[in-house]
């Protein structure tokens, strides 16, 4: 075990994944000479050598497009897209061809690649450097979809979706890059190398996708979240004293559904917690599939808190902010109801 | 004061009603384009992208520089692929008329494109096709039945009735699977001959387009990834003059000619007669060997004429001349090759007539195969239970609850 950064952890496994297997080549804006600007893929270039590892004009619609050709000529590219909220002009690409390529040729083409892109807010991006668009990818038919929340899980994880064979879009809370962020903003980050759950394994330690991690053991009620809104949850959770199971998603598709409904079928009462806006967002999934399976064990309606329906505003990133008092509230009526 | 600003839409000169002119098209004499080394500076050979490159002159023989060697078989053979395509399209075209499938797309008067390109390739090469290259696909001798199957969404459809028709996918034979969302293939295709160069390989791609779909972001993105990575890969683009009912004044704006486009990128830039089959070669076969010389990218602007509809779904006569397709100035692709093949003596009218006897004969029988087999509205479909498959190369559990409930 090493204690390291989320972003240490996925340049770890970007250099594990590169030195296993010669076919996974990285590249994106700005990820080669300097290594990106969040420093995810620094040393790869000048380790593994530049056609391993480059930088590329800016356009992901090319960074994308040219990866699902790669993708099919035998070669594992993984991607970075700056920013989650760049991603757009290459939705095209996932959705109508990196998705559908297996699907459409009968499995004679395929598009084993990642897609990487920082996620969330809580830096004060503002609204083109905060969204949280997972729901774009999950509604998908074809596209995996994964969000880690700790260094070990962003290494597993990563190694795993590099191993995948089919597309896989991995989301990195960019507000949890640095140490396991709260909710409260007003408070010093305690950085990960200080947290318990900063270790993360040596060697090649790839995380199953698909599989859901519990990170709190209770009785009164599940909150079902995932990315930087776990380490709210579990703040909240010690916080108040509260009894509650914190189900960590991980992997959006597949869903480990199975885990949620295990929990909730216990305790009764479940929130959905995420930072996207609140309208057919993932939420909406989760709450629809909670209550088609756990309708009568439920004692109360499901309830969720997310994002709000408005672009994320540059000053008033903590009234946006699903923060520990909105959740606690929400949790209070939860449990009276 | 000023004027007020005026916005310009582009108008083709010509509607309905008129009678066709293509007179202000200027068509340069057979052989008289140089043919440049492969290796030149594209900065030298600006001008190849403001000509049409050809090679057969109006008596059917080959001249100057472009001229390519190949054989009288080679040749035969080209032509034999050009006979087969079109009667293939006129079949399926019936068999969509008859409500056998749902749709279809000619090549008519644009063969020589797909069928010659397909010749300057070697086995491993990927093209990255849109809908009008089955030439390609012919042109290598893949089985015409299982073209029949797909465009059938029979049971024998190697796609299981997932794609509209024509959209064929063969790793085999260099075809990459058709998108239909347009131009996506362009970056596609640069990142398919990016990865060859990333492994050492020595198999380059090819990608196309059409001249209305240049517009799509996609053409710009592969364009500049090509430039950037000096990828190995020849960028085609078919300007068959009509995007549905768009004329290509539409997308080309005022750049001059599609092939332009190349120029701000450092791309070396071709515009070669589409309708030469000859020209075609020789365009294709200096592209694919700048590429292979890691020399980089080739824009190759092929100028034909989309003498059919867009698709079944589409009626030209609404919006061009009714004449325009016979007033064409570069001929009729398979006509051309013909009359040559005649010039040098190893071929005759008679040896066409029966040529295209036996093919019409050829094209029936492998039809009543894919028949017996099924079309989409009778016959043996694709099972239901390929549905779920290939979303995944593993299906996930809710794929697998949802193909329970379906009960299959």
């Amino acid at each position: 075990m090493a204690h390291m950064t989320m972003i240490e952890a996925i340049r770890e496994a970007h250099d594990i994944a590169m030195a296993r297997d010669d076919r996974v080549v990285v590249f994106g804006e700005d990820v080669g000479f300097f290594g990106g600007v969040f420093r995810c893929t620094a040393g790869l270039q000048k380790k593994f050598g530049a056609t391993r590892c480059f930088d590329t004009p800016i356009s992901e619609l090319g960074i994308v497009g040219t990866a699902i050709g790669m993708a099919a000529n035998d070669i594992r590219p993984v991607v970075e897209i700056q920013f989650a909220d760049y991603m757009y002009p290459a939705y095209d690409q996932l959705v109508s061809e990196a998705a559908r390529l297996r699907y459409r040729s009968a499995g004679e083409f395929t598009c084993p690649m990642v897609v990487r892109m920082p996620t969330g807010g809580g830096i004060f991006g503002a609204q083109t450097h905060s969204q949280s668009p997972e729901a774009l990818f999950t509604h998908v038919a074809g596209l995996k979809t994964v969000v880690p929340s700790t260094p070990a899980d962003a290494k597993g994880l990563l190694l795993a979706a590099i191993e995948d064979p089919d597309p896989v879009i991995f989301l990195e809370p960019k507000r949890i890059y640095n140490g396991p962020f709260d909710g409260h903003h007003d408070r010093p980050l305690v950085g990960w190398k200080k947290h318990e759950l900063g270790d993360v394994p040596e060697g090649h330690t790839p995380v199953p996708l698909g599989k859901a991690m519990l990170r709190s053991h209770g009785e009164d009620l599940t909150i079902v979240t995932y990315g930087t809104m776990v380490h709210v949850a579990l703040g909240v959770v010690t916080d108040a004293g509260l009894s509650a199971d914190v189900i960590d998603l991980r992997t959006l598709v597949p869903l480990d559904i199975d885990s949620v409904v295990a929990s909730v079928k216990r305790t009764g009462r479940c929130l959905v917690l995420h930072e996207a806006t609140l309208t057919s967002g993932f939420g909406a999934e989760l709450t629809a599939q909670v209550q088609e399976e756990c309708f009568y064990h439920l004692e109360a309606p499901v309830k969720r808190v997310a994002g709000w329906d408005t672009p994320y505003p540059h000053a008033g990133e903590w009234d946006y902010f699903p923060g520990p008092e909105r959740v606690l509230r929400n949790i209070e009526a939860l449990l009276e109801a | 004061m000023t004027d007020p600003l005026r916005l310009h839409v582009p108008e083709p000169t010509l509607r309905p009603g008129d009678s066709p002119d293509f007179s202000g098209v200027p068509i340069p004499k057979a052989g008289s384009v140089r043919r440049p080394p492969i290796d030149s500076d594209p900065e030298d050979i600006r001008d190849l992208a403001f000509t049409i490159i050809r090679v057969m002159d109006r008596k059917g023989l080959a001249v100057g520089d472009w001229a390519p060697d190949v054989d009288d078989d080679e040749l035969r053979a080209g032509l034999r692929h050009m006979m087969l395509l079109r009667e293939y399209d006129a079949r399926m075209l019936t068999a969509q008329r008859q409500g056998k499938t749902s749709f279809y797309m000619q090549h008519l008067g644009e063969e020589a494109i797909s069928c010659g390109f397909r010749r300057e390739l070697v086995a491993g090469d990927m093209n990255f096709p849109t809908y009008r290259q089955a030439g390609l696909l012919i042109a290598d001798d893949y089985p015409m039945l299982l073209m029949m199957n797909q465009v059938y969404s029979n049971e024998g459809d190697t796609v299981h009735g997932r794609q509209l028709p024509v959209f064929y996918s063969s790793k085999d034979h260099g075809f990459f699977s058709i998108s239909g969302n347009l131009a996506t293939q362009y970056p596609q295709a640069v990142g398919w001959a990016m990865a060859s160069a990333i492994k050492g390989a020595t198999n380059i791609a090819a990608a196309w387009i059409g001249d209305g779909s240049t517009a799509e972001n996609d053409f710009h993105a592969g364009l500049v990834f090509a430039s950037t990575y000096k990828a190995p890969v020849v960028l085609n683009i078919v300007n068959n003059q009509w995007a549905i009912s768009t004329f290509q004044g539409i997308a080309r704006g005022g750049s001059g000619t599609f092939a332009a486009r190349g120029h701000g990128f450092g791309i070396p830039a071709l515009r070669v007669d589409g309708n030469d089959y000859l020209a075609v070669r020789a365009v294709a076969r200096w592209a694919a060997e700048r590429a292979r010389s890691n020399l980089g990218p080739t824009l190759i602007e092929y100028v034909t004429y989309r003498v059919a509809g867009h698709s079944t779904s589409d009626d030209p006569s609404a919006y061009r001349p009714e004449e325009e397709g016979s007033a064409w100035p570069l001929g009729d692709p398979i006509l051309r090759l013909r009359d040559h093949l005649i010039a040098r003596e190893a071929w005759s009218e008679e040896r066409h007539t029966q040529a295209e006897a036996e093919i019409r004969a050829e094209v029936i029988a492998t039809q009543k195969k894919a028949e017996a087999i099924g079309t989409l509205t009778s016959g043996r479909l694709p099972s239901p239970a390929h549905m779920f498959e290939d979303v995944f190369e593993t299906p996930t559990p809710h794929l697998i609850r949802q193909r329970h409930e379906m009960g299959v």
